[in-house]
């Protein structure tokens, strides 16, 4: 009897949810519409890769080895060579940042490569230094041919001997495209968007309305106020979700190399504990504006800033890396990018679930106390 | 009936707020009240009595800090979810979904309750026809009328037969004739049913209706009884002033009011002065005072001994803000000239229209307003009538149609005539975060006064509205932010003052000294065009004008209006209800035979 009640009032508040979600347009901008400006805002507009970066090259030696050396600039996708016949021309590209380096080939250089000591300069702007980085290990990569074949030719012994060749690898993310590691990322800040954006209005919306007060004032148990608000959304995050696959599948063509089982269920506990943080704030404020405010500093924000999606979180100041240790997302934004680029490890799935679960059980119960019935 | 247990027991309930200045404000004081079961029970008292708290209180949502709180048998307190079960409860927001229609937001509240099938139907047939709802089911709730938001809100309410109805204030903002409705539906509920409700109300036309009638204010029980019980509190005191030729009703009603050693309250009503004497009153001083008014006694109404509950416990409370005599602006000569240079009408509207796509807000209106006049604009909720009124503060551009507004057209010279005007809105539109001084100066300078003549307004409006100017705006109580917000309106001196339903939400007594105002400032020469929902307050003005569904249906004065209606009395709620349903039924007619 008590049962029954519960399930038919759970269905006519998550029918109404359902109602009140699907008749407000602005909802479905920021459930759907939203996600996919992401998708294809961080898929295709934000990448950490460096294309086509100019290079100035200066041949202040203009022998033929010069030249073939510096030639190993052409042959790349990712460097444009210039050529500049002034050093002073070419700091004044660089100023402009109309350059990323200046390569300088000295006049010195044939003497030197004859003394088997042959070097050229690489300048690197360093205004950013992740394009800084990225143009050093380009440039050095495209020379290293050509100066070996150069060595080779001038005195095969001097290059065999003492001279070690460094064969690099990357594992997980061969290619090193920025998508592959952005795009599972995107799938941690969709899924926390819905409960920042959503979520976050929907009891403060009741208070505001005055609607709580007639709802208290019935049957209604407060578990079914949360649960009834957070069904219609699971709905809406799963398909943001597979928005989310579909598009790293098949559009940017990221590798899936976990199960995607485990994604998919990992993803769908992680969307529980984002929507539930929202009610959470939503109770806890009563104002629509001033929940969605809170919602998007405690949960958006530190989930691109803090989660590990942009930075490195060995890198940064001990206190950061505890702080982002309280965040669920810094743990699922750890597993997600594990699953799709490693592939399952089965130790990780649990460890991360079980403090997704905890998470998601505390909020909910937070919730639910913060709609105790009573209005003081 | 006495072997039957009170529906309601409250003993010593206290329950206190944080006030303005961060002080406690007790909501109950103490509070010891007993509710009989299968019967109307009226709360009533001004606003801050404590009458929602205790409805609240009652429904299990606040906890008192004293005293007990027996509902049907049950502590609420202990076992607030035992009693949320079996009573039904609206609140003074209805509690509906805009965003779901009205048969959705029905099922919504019988799913919630439990109603099963078939019971849900006949339940359901029977609500709808009792509210007139059966042809908008499918319309949002949004979409619907204030008077049919109200009903549908009591529709919800009632989806099953609840043991205790609560009622928060249900006609607040809610035209007469939605008012007489809902009541129809509740007593009907309550003969057929013997439902038990409990309601609180400002009007005492609803408290006369219920079988007990509580008087509350400031959280503490006045007095309580039957409704003849407590009218026959103020037999005898209760009279009938017929001003002298030449004399206007409200000038009358003005003197009266300035004299509370004699006099307990003045209103205006049908040309003459409705008064209460105060029991112990000089004869002398009263005959003076009365100026050759001839005399009449009149039989004493619940309203009579409510105000005199409420005037003397607000003598009885030192500091006590309504019982501060009413603030008269002093004559100022600058403005009083400057509207009778203006010989003809001061807002010339002609044939003025507006729509809003297909459907016509306001169809082809016509009237003049004389200089130093008091218009009333009545109408139901939905008549057009906050439209018109929106046009003639230049706030809306009509569509078509002609409207000068102090001898400029509003619609070539809108900013010009602008700033000859003032504007008081329904809601408190200054900001609640400034302080009172710093209020009035920024709207002086959004008038355009500055440096000296500024402070000067400034100071003027303090004095002559005894504001204290360091006092936070939004923390001032509900009469004073009113008194700023007119304060504000007339900072650059207009000829013309417009009010937007200017006294919903305040209390009597200082809705008197409210209206005090206004006489004094039209007697000063400024005009003054007003809406309002209490009828009574249609006395005070020199003519009214009723609309309904964007229609004129008469314009004249107080009198001409009651003569037309053709209800005998004074009654402006009677003879409003009855001039639009007679123009309903002639529109109904009409249609029939097109």
């Amino acid at each position: 009897m008590r049962l029954s009640g519960t399930l038919s009032r759970l269905a006519a508040l998550t029918r109404k949810e359902t109602r009140q979600m699907l008749r407000d347009r602005s909802n479905l901008m920021v459930g759907f519409l939203l996600p996919l400006v992401l998708i294809l805002l961080f898929g295709y507009g934000l990448s950490f890769d460096v294309k086509d970066a100019r290079i100035a090259v200066v041949m202040q030696n203009d022998s033929l080895p010069a030249r073939e050396a510096a030639m190993g600039l052409t042959g790349s996708d990712y460097l444009s060579p210039v050529w500049i016949h002034s050093m002073q021309q070419a700091e004044e590209m660089m100023m402009a940042g109309e350059v990323d380096a200046i390569l300088r080939v000295p006049h010195d250089f044939l003497r030197q490569l004859a003394l088997g000591d042959a070097r050229v300069q690489l300048i690197l702007n360093g205004v950013d230094s992740n394009t800084a980085s990225s143009v050093e290990s380009y440039v050095s990569g495209a020379l290293a041919v050509p100066f070996a074949q150069l060595a080779d030719r001038r005195g095969g012994k001097a290059a065999s001997s003492g001279q070690a060749v460094i064969v690099q690898r990357t594992w997980f993310n061969e290619p090193g495209e920025s998508t592959w590691f952005l795009v599972p990322g995107l799938i941690v800040l969709i899924l926390t968007l819905v409960g920042a954006l959503l979520t976050s209005l929907l009891v403060a919306r009741e208070w505001e309305r005055g609607t709580m007060e007639s709802l208290f004032v019935t049957p209604v148990r407060p578990l079914e106020l949360v649960l009834s608000k957070l069904a219609p959304y699971m709905v809406i995050g799963a398909i943001d979700l597979a928005m989310c696959l579909a598009t790293a599948r098949w559009l940017f063509e990221v590798p899936m190399r976990g199960s995607l089982a485990a994604i998919v269920g990992v993803s769908m506990l992680y969307l529980l504990v984002s929507l539930s943080l929202g009610l959470l704030i939503s109770a806890a404020m009563r104002n629509q504006f001033a929940a969605s405010q809170l919602a998007l500093l405690t949960s958006f924000m530190p989930a691109i800033m803090l989660s590990g999606f942009v930075f490195d979180l060995r890198n940064v100041p001990v206190v950061i890396q505890v702080v982002s240790q309280f965040l669920p997302a810094t743990h699922f934004m750890g597993l997600i990018k594990t699953l799709f680029m490693a592939g399952d490890n089965w130790p990780e799935i649990w460890r991360t679930s079980a403090i997704l679960a905890l998470y998601a059980v505390i909020l909910i119960a937070l919730t639910r106390r913060a709609l105790k019935k009573k209005l003081d | 009936m006495s072997a039957r247990p009170p529906i309601v027991a409250a003993e010593g309930l206290r329950k206190t707020f944080e006030g303005p200045d961060g002080g406690e404000v007790a909501a109950l004081d103490g509070l010891t009240l007993q509710m009989r079961p299968g019967e109307l029970t009226a709360l009533v008292g001004p606003d801050g009595a404590g009458k929602t708290t205790l409805i609240r209180m009652v429904a299990g949502l606040l906890r008192p800090e004293a005293g007990t709180l027996q509902v049907l048998g049950r502590d609420v307190t202990a076992d607030p979810q035992g009693v949320q079960d079996r009573i039904s409860y609206m609140p003074q927001r209805f509690g509906l979904y805009d965003d779901l229609s009205v048969q959705e937001n029905l099922d919504l509240y019988a799913d919630l309750h439990g109603v099963p099938g078939e019971e849900r139907r006949e339940r359901f047939a029977r609500m709808l026809e009792m509210t007139d709802l059966a042809r908008f089911t499918a319309r949002p709730a949004g979409k619907l009328s204030g008077g049919m938001k109200q009903k549908l809100g009591l529709a919800c309410t009632l989806v099953r037969s609840p043991e205790l109805l609560l009622l928060d204030e249900p006609s607040v903002g809610v035209d007469p004739l939605s008012r007489r409705d809902l009541w129809k539906i509740v007593q009907q509920l309550v003969d057929e049913e013997q439902l038990s409700v409990l309601v609180s109300t400002a009007y005492m036309d609803e408290a006369e209706r219920c079988a007990q009638v509580w008087v509350l204010n400031r959280g503490k029980v006045l007095d309580r009884g039957t409704p003849e019980e407590l009218r026959a509190r103020a037999r005898g005191l209760t009279f009938l002033a017929v001003p002298p030729a030449g004399m206007r009703a409200r000038e009358l009603q003005a003197r009266m009011v300035d004299a509370p050693r004699e006099v307990v309250d003045a209103v205006p009503a049908g040309g003459r002065v409705r008064f209460i004497r105060q029991p112990g009153a000089d004869e002398a001083a009263l005959g003076t005072l009365l100026a050759g008014a001839e005399l009449l006694p009149r039989e004493e109404e619940l309203e009579d001994t409510f105000m005199m509950l409420l005037r003397q416990h607000a003598a009885e409370t030192a500091g006590d803000p309504a019982a501060a005599p009413a603030p008269a602006p002093a004559l100022d000569p600058a403005r009083g000239a400057a509207p009778a240079a203006a010989a003809g009408p001061v807002i010339e509207v002609r044939d003025l229209v507006r729509k809003f796509g297909d459907f016509t807000a306001v169809a082809s209106t016509s009237f003049d307003v004389m200089p130093g006049e008091i218009f009333g604009l009545l109408g139901p909720n939905g008549a057009g009538k906050t439209t018109t009124f929106r046009m003639l503060c230049g706030l809306l551009p009509a569509t078509s149609g002609k409207l000068d507004v102090g001898g400029r057209d509003l619609r070539s010279a809108r900013a010009r005539a602008r700033a000859g005007i003032g504007y008081v809105s329904q809601k408190f539109a200054l900001y609640g975060n400034l302080s009172v001084r710093e209020n009035l100066e920024f709207f002086g300078g959004a008038y355009g006064l500055r440096g000296r003549a500024l402070k000067a307004r400034v100071a003027a409006a303090l004095e002559e509205f005894e504001l204290d100017p360091g006092a936070r705006s939004g923390d001032l109580p509900a009469g004073y932010k009113q008194r700023l917000a007119m304060a504000a309106g007339l900072l650059h001196q207009p000829g013309i003052l417009f009010l937007d339903e200017p006294t919903s939400g305040i209390d009597p007594l200082a809705r008197r000294a409210f209206w005090r105002t206004i006489t004094a400032l039209s007697a000063q020469g400024v005009t003054v065009i007003v809406t309002t929902h209490f009828m009574e307050e249609a006395e005070y003005c020199d003519r009214i004008a009723i609309q309904d569904a964007g229609e004129m249906l008469i314009i004249g004065t107080p009198r001409e209006v009651r003569a037309e209606a053709g209800t005998a009395g004074t009654d402006m709620n009677a003879a409003f209800i009855g001039i639009v349903e007679q123009a309903r039924a002639r529109r109904r007619d009409a249609e029939a035979a097109a």
